[in-house]
């Protein structure tokens, strides 16, 4: 009857190959996967780990023979540094603040780094302290008979409340927070109202015509040019165009000795809005569309006018879902690096950044620059900034979450 | 009880009714506000395009346009501007990220919609978003701390540079991979139930199903993924920056350095340059190249998937 | 849930009996249950079909007997939280059997749903992509053009076979599903509500249709249109709230229920 005999027997081999693929699949997915934790680790591996430390001074030279230098006070202290510092270095410290207004752990801090200038002679990273300890420990009484080894988180508190500074020991994320904290108002700041404010006109006002057609196709294809394009637009338009504005000049405010031309924190925020405006539209766009027309009928149909309606109705009802997605635009924001570099962040700041007229760094711009550095060192202190940066960023989010959920929570009960 | 009349509206006060149409001026101003801000997108493509195009054409007057998309040596000091090596290193670098993102994207983006319960699904999907939440300059980071150590480890200290284009190309394409997936995702669930029930009910198995039914049925959508991760890795630049190479050199030996468009345009822009020198001009007709290229590449994959959406919805 | 993982002899189990069994139903289902979660669809469903019959299963809607149908080729193991209970045998062989490839099983047991749903692929390739998967090893032309001509398309397409399948009208496209079934030369067919999607005319050619291909195939076929029943079917189960009500010859079913229900719905009491 039928013609089973046209069929081949393959039953065994299809399956097989679906087996086969199915592996695959699965290992395309684990390996993703395995990427992220790969990123992690690594950067965990070199945020932490025992360093070899060196010191220019033997601190036992310094202080009497039964006590250490961590247990000095005060006086003890100032005895050393007016006794070994150079008088160069004297007057420049006592110039930024005078010895005697100073506390012990601040004294402490210039003896060690400006008399005992520690230097670190070998690093390792967290594996390598954890799992290779009798080796590194057999390897630095070789190499360095007069090091010590330490085990050094460098992500501390110190590194996290320190301006910014040449060296790897001593320098700090504090100029790079600031800038990143504040660049990044200025960001919200602009780019929350325009971009709800065009959301609200594309979805609620724009009617079906060549000119809104086309704004919402070229926001589409805004929010696909790269970043580097956005930078030099705001080189050319924020840091030279409007250099009155945005180097404060116009407003008359003093930057206080630095010449910051064009090139500051306003100008880097201005950007940066820019960058992200068409994602905070889109998403914006959406959450809007998410709200049922019985809501905008019912209000409506009580005499409110259209704006009232938004206002009062749309806006309230789709606030968690815009918020979400502006945050997540602006944690996008926080992280780059490239246009910031094209507007002219700074490789080097002596000063913590003030106000918007300030020249800047950023978290990220830190990352770069230390990243880019050959030696060890850098490489650990960008690892921490790198645990800072991610820090940054999930508090925001978590920010956001709380705050979305709290947001929902009246909407039910009110 | 006699009712309280606390307030009263207008028109009971004026004791007759209106209908006439009334103007509110606070809602015009509203409404003109409104239209400005959706009015700075088409601004912001203005500035770029006004920006990079006088840049650009003021180089232009020095360099012949020929010159510039034919040579093969890009120096700015001695005043040879030929875009071929930064596109080479360009397109070096996208290829190789590609190579990674495609198959990986697309094998991920099966597994989620094929074969993964809803609670693997479910798990999964927020690790990939968080990969790709993840800042260019720290995937840098990685390439230049660990990817590029165990690539020379793997082919030899000699025979492969401290900077190249392989290591970069690598890393954004782990950068790529969520974006790839995710699209291609959205391009499968987007096939309709129904084909599925018609190939198993044939006595398909399940790879057969998905790989000759749903994936050719997804595949403008999965094409559109591809070109739009494509574009995202010619515009992709802190780790091209950090990981393959500070100068233009025109090779295709991916073990060696080589700088892209986007590197050069971060490395000399982060230096000290002179407004109004050929070297800042040159930057941005580099830019205008990019923006050019992105924006084809961006408008080619939306009009794919706006004619897939249309044949399923 | 492992739909298709069995070891090779196991897998070919079906294969090497379908031959030979030789019972007198060509399925039957035997204290058959099927639950969504906690709710049961289908109540111990008893059932035979007989060979080279059309029977039709009709009920108002939400009765179970689309569940029913697509437990007859494991259809229902693509749904999650779907289980089932008892058995369906065909050919002598339990299809729910833990050693039976659910595979095999819908290979032999075609299937044709509710709404035309072709491939994205040419019409050509939509039938020969299933005789292809299946190891056919004949001709591909004269199978895909015996195919149409069993539904009655060959006529209309045979100009055109390298063209996208959507460009078909849904009958067409309808008609062209129920080729793709019929080209693997299936046992049996299965029908969940075939014209229900289509306009009158359409619906007309394909139960003009069923007529002929009942020669060939045995062929179950659900539906809420009682005429349709009436029309095609040789015998007529009649469901309701996932029971069997009533399971006779669809003119004694018609004319002479024997339970009051089936009467009340016949006569358009409920449904």
């Amino acid at each position: 009857m039928s013609g089973r005999e046209d069929f081949a027997v393959n039953l065994a081999s299809r399956h097989a190959r679906g087996d086969r693929w199915r592996l695959m699949f699965m290992l395309s997915t684990l390996l993703a996967i395995v990427f992220l934790g790969a990123l992690i680790l690594t950067i965990v591996d070199d945020a932490f780990g025992y360093v070899v430390m060196v010191d220019e001074v033997d601190q036992r030279s310094l202080v009497p023979d039964d006590e250490r230098l961590e247990s000095l006070d005060a006086e003890a202290l100032r005895a050393v540094i007016d006794e070994r510092l150079s008088p160069r270095r004297y007057r420049a410290i006592e110039r930024e603040r005078p010895f005697d207004e100073r506390t012990a752990a601040d004294l402490y801090d210039i003896v060690l780094y400006e008399i005992v200038k520690p230097r670190v002679a070998e690093t390792y990273t967290l594996f390598e302290s954890l799992f290779a300890r009798r080796s590194i420990v057999e390897e630095t009484t070789l190499a360095h008979p007069d090091g010590e080894l330490v085990f050094r988180s460098w992500v501390n508190m110190r590194f996290l409340s320190t301006s910014q500074t040449a060296r790897p020991l001593t320098t700090g994320v504090l100029t790079a927070v600031k800038g990143s904290i504040l660049t990044i108002s200025i960001t919200i700041l602009f780019s929350f109202p325009v971009g709800i404010a065009a959301a609200i006109w594309l979805e609620e006002y724009a009617g079906d015509n060549r000119l809104n057609r086309f704004i919402q196709v070229n926001i589409y294809n805004l929010a696909g040019v790269p970043s580097i394009i956005y930078g030099m637009l705001g080189l050319a338009i924020f840091v030279r165009g409007l250099e009155r504005f945005t180097s404060g000049s116009a407003f008359g405010a003093s930057t206080s000795g630095e010449v910051a031309n064009g090139r500051t924190i306003l100008s880097a925020g201005l950007t940066l809005a820019i960058l992200i405006l068409p994602v905070i539209i889109i998403n914006a766009q959406e959450a809007i569309r998410a709200i049922p027309g019985s809501l905008r009928q019912s209000s409506l149909a009580v005499g409110a006018t259209k704006w009232q309606t938004i206002w009062h109705q749309v806006l309230p009802a789709s606030f968690d879902r815009i918020l979400t997605g502006a945050v997540l635009a602006v944690s996008r924001a926080i992280g780059e690096t490239a246009p910031l570099v094209v507007v002219g962040a700074s490789t080097f700041l002596t000063q913590d950044p003030t106000g918007v007229f300030s020249k800047f760094t950023t978290l990220p711009i830190q990352i770069y620059q230390w990243t880019s550095r050959p030696q060890a060192e850098f490489r650990h202190i960008s690892a921490a900034a790198i645990v800072v940066l991610l820090a940054l960023m999930l508090s925001l989010n978590a920010f956001a979450i709380f705050t979305r959920n709290r947001l929902r929570r009246q909407k039910r009960f009110g | 009880m006699k009712p309280v009349q606390t307030a009263r509206y207008p028109e009971e006060a004026r004791g007759a009714l209106s209908f006439g149409k009334r103007f509110r001026p606070h809602e015009a101003v509203i409404l003109a506000l409104l239209f400005f801000c959706a009015a700075v997108s088409i601004l912001t493509t203005l500035g770029i395009i006004v920006v990079l195009g006088a840049e650009s054409s003021a180089l232009f007057k020095e360099v012949s346009l020929w010159e510039f998309v034919s040579g093969t040596s890009w120096q700015p000091t001695i005043g040879e501007f030929g875009i071929l090596p930064l596109v080479n290193a360009t397109l070096m670098t996208s290829l190789a990220a590609m190579l990674v993102a495609l198959p990986l994207g697309l094998g991920v983006a099966i597994y989620l919609a094929e074969y993964a319960s809803e609670r693997v699904r479910e798990t999964l999907k927020p690790i990939l978003e968080v990969l790709a939440g993840v800042p260019t300059v720290v995937h840098g980071y990685f390439a230049l701390t660990v990817v590029t150590p165990a690539l020379r480890g793997l082919f030899g200290q000699e025979s492969i540079e401290v900077y190249n284009t392989l290591s970069a190309g690598l890393v954004m394409g782990i950068l790529i991979l969520p974006l790839i997936s995710s699209m291609c995702e959205d391009a499968l669930s987007a096939v309709p139930r129904s084909l599925r029930e018609a190939a198993y009910a044939m006595g398909a198995t399940k790879l057969e199903t998905s790989v000759t039914i749903i994936v050719p049925a997804a595949f403008s959508g999965i094409a559109a993924a591809f070109i739009l991760g494509l574009s995202r890795a010619v515009g992709e630049t802190m780790i091209v920056a950090l990981a393959a190479g500070a100068g233009p050199n025109l090779t295709l030996n991916p073990l060696k350095a080589a700088e892209t468009m986007t590197g050069h345009i971060v490395r000399i822009s982060g230096g000290d340059i002179s407004y109004d020198s050929m070297d800042y001009r040159s930057l941005f007709a580099i830019a205008l190249v990019l923006f050019l290229a992105t924006l084809a590449l961006n408008m080619v994959s939306r009009s794919i998937v706006k004619k897939y959406r249309e044949v399923y919805e | 849930m492992r739909l298709f993982k069995k070891s090779a002899p196991e897998a070919n189990r079906l294969e090497a009996t379908i031959g030979s069994g030789d019972s007198g139903q060509a399925l039957e289902a035997k204290s058959l249950s099927i639950f969504y979660g906690e709710f049961e669809a289908v109540k111990r469903l008893s059932i035979g079909f007989e060979r080279k019959k059309v029977t039709a299963l009709i009920g108002p809607s939400g009765c179970g007997k689309s569940t029913a149908l697509r437990a007859f080729n494991r259809m229902n193991e693509l749904i999650r939280g779907v289980r089932t209970e008892g058995e369906v045998s065909f050919r002598g062989v339990n299809v729910y059997d833990p050693d039976v490839d659910a595979v095999q099983v819908r290979r032999w047991i075609g299937m044709v749903f509710q709404k035309p749903n072709p491939f994205s692929k040419s019409i050509y390739e939509n039938i020969a992509w299933g005789a292809r998967i299946n190891g056919y090893q004949g001709g591909f032309d004269e199978l895909v053009e015996n195919s149409l001509k069993q539904v009655a398309l060959w006529d209309e397409v045979k100009d055109k076979l390298k063209e996208s399948a959507y460009a078909l009208s849904g009958g067409q496209q309808q008609r062209l599903c129920i080729a793709r079934a019929v080209a693997l030369k299936p046992e049996i067919l299965l029908m969940d509500e075939p014209t229900s999607a289509l306009d009158p005319i359409s619906t007309a050619k394909i139960e003009s249709l069923l007529d002929d291909l009942k020669k060939r195939y045995t062929i179950i076929i659900v539906t809420h249109n009682m005429q349709q029943a009436g029309r095609v079917s040789d015998k007529t189960g009649f469901m309701l709230l996932g029971e069997l009500v009533e399971y006779s010859d669809t003119k004694e079913l018609f004319f002479n229920p024997k339970d009051p229900r089936t009467e009340n719905y016949i006569s358009g009491r409920f449904g």
